[in-house]
């Protein structure tokens, strides 16, 4: 696709109005259908056993037991995926090893779920327990406990002879750092850590499997991508896709964590086995220990600049560990660590690490925001030592339009500067601090996705339309979709409804995740749109008897046009769908793309905290965030997602990560241990939105869905190193390490 | 298994009689056994909040209760906030300002909402965000939701404006 999508600046009718969302009454009511809201007739209980060892050879499961208690239907294993075993299908159901704590090793299918409970304790695993490592850097020492014995580090030459846990190296850069720091007066170089985080969802994984005997196959479930579910499903257990029909339940939050399977499979697996349907509910605990959190990472920056604040070089080393798989995502954080700024020479490694925890799942924005933490804590300081203002450096080096990125691409029209300037106007800025207050501020980016999407419109003879999409509504995509249709056909945003189509309704839809809905569904959208009115148009040209190349469409109605201007009434759209069984029958519109042009994103955020020196305890007390979204189709739900975004990058900053005990099991799986925040812990979160057209979008939509979480770890600890006088450069930044942190600056 | 035994309570203005196992809790029963399943549970340890109902006008964790402590309770979930045929001021106003994104929390939300606005119909933005602390929303910043309970606290003093 080109990427001269946007013409000349339009008046829009609908989009940018903040329009009542579609699925309020629904959810306000109860009325909605979550994943754990499904029952079939003859319905099972399905339940996982997982492993209570880190790091453990399976020698033998014995269900036996299981299997002759009263109840049970359907005992499954490692054995019962018959289908591809890739790094997906082990995860759901261990093989010869447990390879970490809460890693599925059996399941049951049961009439109650308290048989199922039952069940679970009397199926026998034999396991040979050995030794574990859950810290990145740990896991890269030599003698640490080889986790997959097979896996030899790619992106390295020589290629190594031995196993290790390192999985890959990648290297991003461009020009000659050793140049640009020789050019430079001042070099920062500071080290950081980031404990992983979970996507914290409040909806757990649910799903309800059915498989008949003939092959064919239900299957219900929250997820942000079931045409990814009903592939992925029909791989790992020699199913044909034709035969899997997925449904995507409503979700309750997902956040990149339901973009892969965990428990669908096995629902699958247990339903074929016992003939009936099957439900899995995962517990919260479950969802802890065993679905994706995000990589926990440990990262070396080093940033050059001349007197006057201009980057002459930035270097980073980045290590992520991402679970017992590989594809910690590393190389986005490399992708994307320096990306804010125009500078010449960069160069940043990633390594890519596994050690025995749960396999990560992309968590919004996945791998930027530790990324984000360390080069912009890293170019905090560098303002610091040069007496400059952390605004003003950034809009120095701001990437603009014409800057060549150092993972590649040379942006097209971009909006970091303006989201700068935003904040840099803003009357937040301007704001005195209170006592043991501190300001901190801090740049993001991410990529944004276009991807494989299909939509189709169906025009209906009461005027109304409903419009398929295949991409889960997980941010309110349904209200973007209605506005962008109302607006291409010209009839009010009420007329449009949108639904989710099953994986038989419609074709295949890349997964909900990398910010891409709005954008690429909405182009499609808009197409498929555009497609209809074509078609409206013919239909109005027959019932005139005259040319189709001359009706136009204007406002919801069909008008003739050039020699035939004026002649007839025109026709609305309501009257020619009445009139389409006389002209050639239903009136539909449907356009498939894989979409390019996605168009990047930035973001930056203000952040105002205050310490209690006695405690530890941290304060944000003010927050702002900008952000440019190209073109804001419905505010409320921009401001909805800089917002909780945000929140989300408050609390890894300051609350959030997994415990590790020296056993190697997660010691806060649940969310009284692992605290996310709450109402009381945040201040009013001022969401600034920039529209700097995207051009590679009609209307020149951004997805705006992540970058609001790259920022806040550096943001909150800017401002803590403002307020402190000492940086804290591991999170999460809790009371602790506050105290520890002014003790240490004390002596 | 232990025998089951009868409960009778008010859901939502009807009565109910059931014979359930002692152990099944009230969250369990509402959704399984009534197929009120607008009451969710989000972690079955009484943090989240999703599951909050009201029993005899206090707001409960349904998680944290078995349905035989409900025996001669008036319980009321979100599918009894409204009238039949319209919206509560509350939902009214949670759909108008926008204070969902998925929906998960929004039923505990709500109940919690509505103790919150009865009991402390002045409540100041503060006190509103301390009053809804025991719920958690993970999609939201919970800006959107603080303005939709200052919206339906004013409406419920004031309201003809």
């Amino acid at each position: 696709m080109d990427q001269s999508q946007t013409t000349l600046p339009r008046r829009f009718k609908v989009v940018g109005q903040r329009k009542r969302r579609p699925d309020g009454i629904d959810k306000v009511t109860g009325r909605a259908r979550f994943g754990a809201d499904m029952t079939m007739p003859g319905m099972l209980w399905g339940l996982v056993l997982r492993s209570p060892h880190a790091h453990a050879r399976i020698r033998s499961i014995d269900s036996s037991k299981a299997e002759a208690l009263p109840g049970v239907k359907a005992v499954v294993t490692g054995a019962d995926f018959n289908g591809e075993r890739n790094d997906v299908s082990i995860n759901c159901m261990a093989g010869d090893k447990a390879l970490y704590d809460g890693h599925a090793v059996a399941a049951v299918a049961a009439t109650s779920r308290q048989a199922a409970r039952q069940a679970l304790k009397l199926i026998e695993v034999d396991y040979e327990v050995l030794p574990h490592v859950t810290d990145v850097d740990a896991a890269m020492k030599p003698g640490a406990p080889v986790i997959r014995e097979d896996l030899i580090t790619a992106g390295v030459e020589p290629v190594p002879t031995k196993p290790s846990n390192v999985a890959a190296r990648h290297e991003i850069g461009k020009g000659d750092v050793e140049k640009g720091f020789a050019e430079a007066d001042l070099i920062v170089e500071q080290s950081f850590r980031t404990e992983a985080t979970h996507q914290g969802y409040i909806e757990p994984h649910a799903c309800v499997a059915s498989v008949s005997p003939d092959g064919s196959a239900e299957l219900w479930v929250c997820t942000q991508g079931h045409f990814m579910v009903r592939n992925v499903c029909a791989a790992l257990l020699g199913l044909d896709s034709a035969q899997l029909r997925v449904t995507a339940s409503e979700i309750g939050g997902g956040f990149g964590g339901k973009t892969t399977v965990f428990v669908e499979p096995v629902a699958l697996a247990l339903s074929r086995k016992a003939n009936r349907p099957v439900k899995i509910q995962m517990t919260r605990s479950e969802v802890f220990r065993a679905t994706g959190p995000t990589a926990s990472s440990s990262i070396d920056c080093k940033i050059g600049l001349t007197k006057d604040g201009r980057i002459t070089a930035a270097q980073a080393e980045l290590r992520y560990q991402g679970g017992a798989f590989k594809g910690a995502g590393a190389d986005f954080g490399a992708m994307a660590i320096f990306t804010p700024y125009d500078i010449e020479n960069v160069k940043a490694v990633a390594w890519d690490v596994v050690t025995n925890r749960p396999k990560l799942a992309a968590y919004r924005a996945p791998g930027a925001p530790m990324a984000a933490f360390a080069a912009e804590s890293t170019l905090d300081e560098a303002a610091r030592r040069l007496g400059m203002d952390p605004l003003e450096l950034r809009l120095k080096n701001a990437a603009r339009e014409g800057t060549k990125a150092a993972y590649g691409p040379t942006f097209p029209r971009i909006g970091l500067a303006s989201c700068l300037e935003a904040i840099g106007n803003s009357a937040h800025y301007r704001t005195p601090l209170g006592p043991n207050q501190g300001r901190g501020l801090a740049c993001g980016f991410w990529f944004n996705f276009g991807g494989e999407t299909c939509t189709t419109i169906n025009v209906n003879k009461d005027g109304t339309v409903g419009l398929s999409v295949g991409t889960p509504d997980i941010g309110g995509s349904r209200a973007s979709m209605c506005a962008m249709a109302a607006e291409e056909l010209g009839i009010p945003y009420e007329k449009v409804r949108t639904v989710i189509a099953d994986t038989a309704s419609l074709g295949y839809n890349d997964v909900t995740d990398g910010s891409r809905v709005t954008f690429s569904s909405g182009l499609c959208t808009i197409q498929a749109a555009r497609q209809a009115i074509q078609r409206l148009c013919q239909r109005a040209a027959l019932m005139w008897g005259i040319d189709a190349e001359a009706v136009v469409w204007e406002d919801g109605h069909a008008k003739p046009a050039g020699p035939n201007a004026g002649k007839f009434e025109p026709l609305s759209l309501a009257e020619i769908a009445a009139a389409s069984a006389n002209t050639g029958g239903p009136i539909a519109g449907h356009h498939e793309v894989n979409a390019e042009g996605a168009g990047v994103s930035f973001g930056v955020h203000l952040c105002d905290l205050e310490v209690d020196r006695e405690t530890g305890s941290v304060r944000v007390v003010r927050y702002t965030a900008a952000q440019d979204a190209g073109k804001a189709v419905n505010p409320d739900y921009v401001e909805g997602q800089m917002q909780g975004g945000s929140a989300q990058g408050i609390g890894w900053a300051l609350n959030e990560g997994y415990v590790y005990g020296d056993d190697g099991r997660l010691q806060n799986a649940g969310f009284l241990d692992y605290r996310i925040p709450v109402a009381s812990d945040l201040p009013m979160i001022d969401a600034l939105i920039v529209e700097e057209p995207n051009p590679g979008h009609p209307y020149g939509v951004r997805g705006v869905g992540e970058t609001s979480i790259v920022p806040p770890l550096a943001a909150v600890g800017n401002a803590l190193r403002d307020a402190l006088g000492v940086r804290l450069t591991e999170t999460p930044m809790a009371p602790p390490r506050v105290l520890a942190a002014l003790a240490a600056a004390a002596e | 298994m232990s025998g089951k035994r009868l409960v009778r309570m008010t859901v939502n203005g009807s009565p109910v009689e059931e014979a359930v196992e002692p152990r099944l809790l009230l969250s369990d029963f509402l959704r399984q056994v009534l197929g009120l399943t607008g009451t969710h549970v989000g972690c079955e340890h009484g943090v989240c909040g999703a599951c909050t109902v009201r029993v005899d006008g206090s707001t409960a964790r349904a998680c944290l209760m078995f349905a035989v402590q409900a025996e001669g309770c008036r319980i009321v979930t979100v599918e009894g906030l409204g009238p039949a045929e319209a919206l509560s001021p509350l939902q009214e106003a949670f759909r108008e300002h926008h204070g969902l994104q998925c929906g998960f929390c929004t039923p505990g939300m709500l109940m919690t909402a509505l103790d919150l606005i009865e009991k402390y119909p002045l409540a100041s933005d503060a006190e509103i965000r301390e009053g809804l602390s025991g719920n958690l929303c993970r999609c939201t910043g919970y800006e959107h939701i603080v303005a939709a309970v200052r919206a339906a606290a004013q409406r419920r003093r004031e309201p003809s404006s």
